[in-house]
């Protein structure tokens, strides 16, 4: 079996085992937990250094098995360039949120079966070479996250937030999978296949019809960024990730909302260029809603989760970007700021959870000076703060950094507002979160608040800041990686471009 | 004269009656055993339709009998739903004054109806099969005679099932006196050799009306108003039986009239199959929101899942009618393991009017019964239509069906209508996620829990039981087979 097969297999193989652990094994079920995503994320660690880099075009660690052959169905998983840093990355933060579950104190066998169910689901969403199965891994991803936030949530907004987020996001599942049907159904009769690389190979060999690809690139666009909340699609986000318990809005906001970029990265770019064609530059326009507006919201937030929920959503607009630009630079820096956010976000959301542990609230105003009670605590959330603004060093910068170079060439006025967005509004909500939770006078009551004590609490934290800073000082890991794939995907998705264009594109990338 | 072709249903009537005879031998402690041995009869049936040579494809009595892979795959599938609903009638057999031989032996006259249903070739074998299903069925829901609401089930079945029944003798006298024939086949011929019977009026009637008589037992718009009452008040097993078999055996004519009489006329009206499609959708999702009572819930559910249904068979192609088969395989084990579930909980509660079947009575059953509370939970949300599931994969393959018709070259004019469909559709599983989760919500997650005390399962529940989670999952989990087989199926029957 091939190495993938048992990175996702692991954490739903413990889901199934759980459930027929006696409900009072605490220890043991918290343990079968553990060591399910322990070695996940230690067998993705392994993927990602055995990958070999040099032929990173090529599908490696594949496996193949039929499952639905009258459909043309199957269980195909393998990783290149573009996905290998996702599925570590997925496996990596499913680890620290599993590691950050211990706030969930009363029926922890439902939770943690759901736990597992998400990330097995996640992690072979990314690692699916199916289209079927990409949905399929998606949805057994999702629907847990609803029933998560709906039991385990807190706060008075619970019921509302996640009536919200399931609505929003099974109706930007379900378009995409509207726009998946079409597209399979696109494939000339008998050749019908839901293999993702047969799809690319045909559609490259053999443009879909024009009509068709307006038609399908909407729906894929508008079902994907339903999912990634793309503005004005996007107040699920703050709301839902506000409400949600520490794990779940750690692992879907750093990991499965990325979900919905992978798929215009990987099926709605490289099918349908005539559809990307025509609706990048509208994408660029949205893609300025998520980065200022969200950004201006994020600044009024007095809620520290909602902060960070506003600027996980301003993120988004950065990768949509780099995705609009559709070149080599733009593209590279997406999916490094993909795998970038993803750690940060689980980062923020797994410390904003602590602190809420500890405090029961999270209204900014009512904080204060908590970096004398909590060291370690202040100091993570501090470098958290920093690579949410871009600082050097840190993942984001070169990711970000990469999009605006790219975005350059394409939308001259797009880019120095969105510039704006990252340098001035990121630093400001950033800095003053910082400033109202950490500095000043340490107010009576939080006197007995205490720090991440132990080793075992601090590790999730440690090894998501750790991952942040290896690839922001050596991001040629990543990028690498990503670099030959992205090539080949901008080659077909600017098919029908203007050829000075893309002449232009390959100049600047060489 | 082939009296062969019929042995299964002969087998059948056979065993029914059997049972009657049976019952004056038998003390009445000990008749409830005898669910169970008709049950384990049917499984013989059952098993006798694989080992049994059975002909390819055969006509028999005048041409109303046809016997063909359609044919098969419905007898086989009212077989299992027939032997699952006779171990809940057991179950609930206490909850039965007098009578409880017969309580079975309508259960398997019924099934036989159903079996003829699956085998109609003419619109007499239609509408003897429909009143042999229906009028037991008047019987069955009013079958607890104590009970206020059961007998108001029955009357309103009986008023609208008459009703429905005189539409279809109207409809069938409208299409026999344009066409001058009653059986399909020639049906089909007569239209080929002369186009303009398809398009008289009085013949275009006579096939509406008999869809509307068909939309009755299926419980689609503008049919349907009957299914919420009827599932709630009749018992639980009837209810259940309802819901699978007496649906079933509707979709299979509406099949046969459509495709092998009319399929000119079928693909003319593409439009109105898409109306009553996605009017029923939405009525039966947007009407199981404010749902208490679990089996008004199930109703409403039903009707919504007629939607779907109707839904294939508007994508009027022959991937829709394989995805009907499909989703149907896996209705039958999701609908019956949540009314088994039902029929078992709600054992402790029952004549207690105020609150027989709400939702609340499942509170705290994974304490009580964890197989329940897991059974009734993949049910739930697996008619959700959540991977890894059976639902899923039925709505995948009907959503895929339309998917296909509203991009295909010759549907051009249609394009939009489908498109809207579509729509209606994701509409009505985005409701209706909200309300099977409630259920769900309801089993884990009520306050204040009040009896949690165990309930025990008698050894056939929970081989039942086990039967629909398995056949949930697997149908989910490895569709080749079933799909193989449905495709198979109609590519042989629908050329």
């Amino acid at each position: 079996m091939s190495l993938l097969t048992h990175i996702l297999g692991w954490p739903l193989l413990a889901a199934l085992l759980l459930a027929f652990v006696p409900r009072n094994f605490r220890f043991l079920t918290r343990l079968i937990a553990l060591a399910a995503t322990f070695t996940s994320a230690v067998l993705a660690v392994v993927m990602f250094v055995k990958f070999d880099t040099a032929a990173a075009t090529e599908y490696q660690f594949v496996e193949k098995l039929p499952w639905v052959a009258s459909l043309g169905i199957n269980y195909h998983v393998g990783v290149d360039g573009l996905n290998v840093g996702l599925v570590l990355m997925g496996a990596l933060v499913a680890f620290a949120a599993c590691c950050c579950a211990w706030e969930v104190q009363e029926r922890e066998k439902e939770f943690y079966i759901l736990l597992l169910a998400m990330t097995g689901g996640i992690l072979g969403a990314f690692a699916s070479l199916d289209v079927f199965f990409l949905y399929f891994f998606h949805e057994l991803a999702l629907v847990p996250t609803f029933i998560m936030i709906g039991v385990w949530g807190r706060g008075e907004e619970k019921d509302y937030a996640t009536f919200k987020i399931t609505l929003y996001l099974s109706i930007g599942a379900l378009l995409a999978l509207i726009g998946l049907l079409a597209l399979y159904l696109q494939m000339p009769e008998g050749k019908r296949t839901f293999d993702l690389v047969s799809m690319t190979e045909h559609f490259r060999g053999k443009a879909m019809d024009g009509s068709a690809q307006q038609f399908i690139f909407p729906l894929l666009l508008f079902g994907f960024g339903i999912l990634v909340s793309l503005w004005p699609f996007h107040t699920w986000a703050p709301l839902g990730y506000g409400s949600a318990p520490t794990p779940t809005a750690m692992l879907h906001a750093g990991v499965l909302k990325k979900f919905g970029l992978y798929g215009l990265i990987r099926i709605a770019l490289p099918m349908m260029p005539e559809g990307a064609a025509m609706w990048m530059q509208w994408l660029a326009l949205l893609c300025l809603g998520n980065i200022i507006y969200c950004g201006l919201v994020a600044m009024k937030q007095k809620d520290l989760n909602l902060l960070i929920g506003n600027s996980s959503v301003a993120h988004m607009g950065f990768v949509f970007l780099g995705i609009a630009s559709l070149n080599v630079l733009g593209v590279t820096g997406a999916v490094l700021v993909m795998i970038a956010h993803g750690f940060l976000a689980a980062l923020s959301f797994g410390l904003s959870g602590y602190l809420y542990q500890q405090t029961k609230t999270l209204e900014m105003e009512k904080l204060g000076g908590l970096l004398r009670q909590m060291p370690f605590f202040g100091a993570a959330l501090v470098m958290a703060a920093m690579a949410g603004c871009g600082l050097p060093g840190f993942a984001n910068f070169a990711g970000e950094a990469l999009v605006f170079f790219g975005a350059w060439t394409e939308f001259r006025v797009v880019t120095i507002i969105a510039v704006w967005g990252a340098l001035v509004i990121g630093a400001v909500y950033m800095l003053r979160a910082v400033r109202n939770v950490l500095h000043g006078s340490l107010p009576e009551q939080w006197h007995a608040v205490k720090d991440v004590a132990t080793p075992w609490r601090r590790l999730p934290f440690a090894l998501l800041l750790g991952a942040l800073l290896l690839f922001g000082f050596y991001p040629a890991l990543l990028t690498r990686k990503i670099e030959p794939v992205v090539k080949q995907i901008v080659k077909d998705a600017r098919a029908v471009l203007k050829p000075s264009v893309t002449v232009g594109v390959k100049n600047l990338s060489e | 004269m082939n009296a062969s072709l019929i042995g299964f249903e002969i087998a059948v009537v056979l065993l029914g009656l059997g049972l009657l005879l049976l019952d004056l031998w038998t003390p009445p402690e000990r008749r409830r055993g005898l669910g169970l041995a008709a049950a384990l009869s049917l499984l013989l049936v059952l098993v006798a339709t694989f080992v049994v040579p059975i002909p390819q494809e055969a006509v028999g009595f005048g041409g109303g009998y046809l016997f063909d892979g359609l044919a098969l795959f419905f007898k086989r599938f009212f077989l299992v739903a027939a032997i699952l609903v006779l171990v809940m009638q057991t179950e609930f057999a206490d909850r039965i004054a007098s009578g409880l031989s017969e309580f079975y032996a309508l259960v398997l006259f019924a099934l036989a109806g159903m079996m003829f249903a699956a085998s109609a070739n003419n619109f007499v074998m239609l509408f003897v099969a429909i009143e042999l299903i229906t009028v037991t069925f008047y019987v069955l829901t009013s079958f607890q005679r104590g009970r206020q609401a059961s007998l108001e089930a029955g009357v309103k079945y009986l008023i609208l099932g008459a009703l429905s029944s005189g539409f279809l003798v109207f409809g069938i006298a409208l299409v026999y006196g344009t066409s001058g024939t009653m059986s399909f086949p020639e049906i089909a011929a007569k239209i080929e050799a002369n186009h303009s019977l398809a398009h008289q009026g009085l013949f275009q009637f006579g096939i509406v009306l008999v869809m509307v008589a068909l939309g009755f037992k299926i419980a689609a718009v503008p049919m349907q108003i009957w299914a919420p009452d009827v599932y709630q008040g009749a018992p639980t097993p009837v209810s259940a039986f309802l819901a699978v078999g007496s649906k079933a055996a509707g979709v299979v004519l509406l099949l046969r009239v459509l495709l092998t009489a009319v399929p000119d006329l079928a693909g003319h009206s593409a439009k109105l199959l898409m109306v009553a499609a996605g009017v029923t959708i939405l009525y039966g999702s947007l009407c199981a929101i404010p749902q208490r009572n679990i089996k008004r819930l199930l109703g409403y559910s039903s009707i919504a899942s007629a939607g779907f249904l109707l839904l294939g068979l508007s994508a009027l192609n022959l991937n829709g009618v394989s995805a009907i088969l499909y989703y149907l395989g896996g209705y039958l084990f999701t609908v019956l393991a949540a009314f088994l579930v039902i029929c078992i909980v709600t054992r402790s509660t029952a004549g207690q009017t105020s609150q027989e079947d709400d939702v609340g009575l499942f509170a705290g059953l994974h304490q009580r019964s964890p197989l329940l509370a897991t059974a009734l939970t993949l049910a739930m949300v697996s008619l959700a239509g959540v991977p890894p599931l059976a639902g899923f994969f039925g709505k995948f393959l009907l959503l895929k069906a339309v998917v296909e018709s509203a991009s295909s070259p010759d549907q051009t004019a249609l394009r939009s209508a489908y498109y809207t469909l579509i729509a209606v559709g994701l509409t009505g599983v985005v409701i209706s996620l909200y309300y099977y989760f409630g259920v769900v919500k309801a089993i884990f997650w009520s306050k204040g829990v009040g009896d949690l005390s165990p309930i025990p399962l008698s050894l056939p529940a929970r081989l039942s039981l086990y039967v629909c989670i398995a056949g949930m999952i697997f149908l989910g989990v490895y569709p080749g087979p079933l799909l193989d087989l449905t495709d198979g199926v109609v590519k042989a029957v629908f050329k």
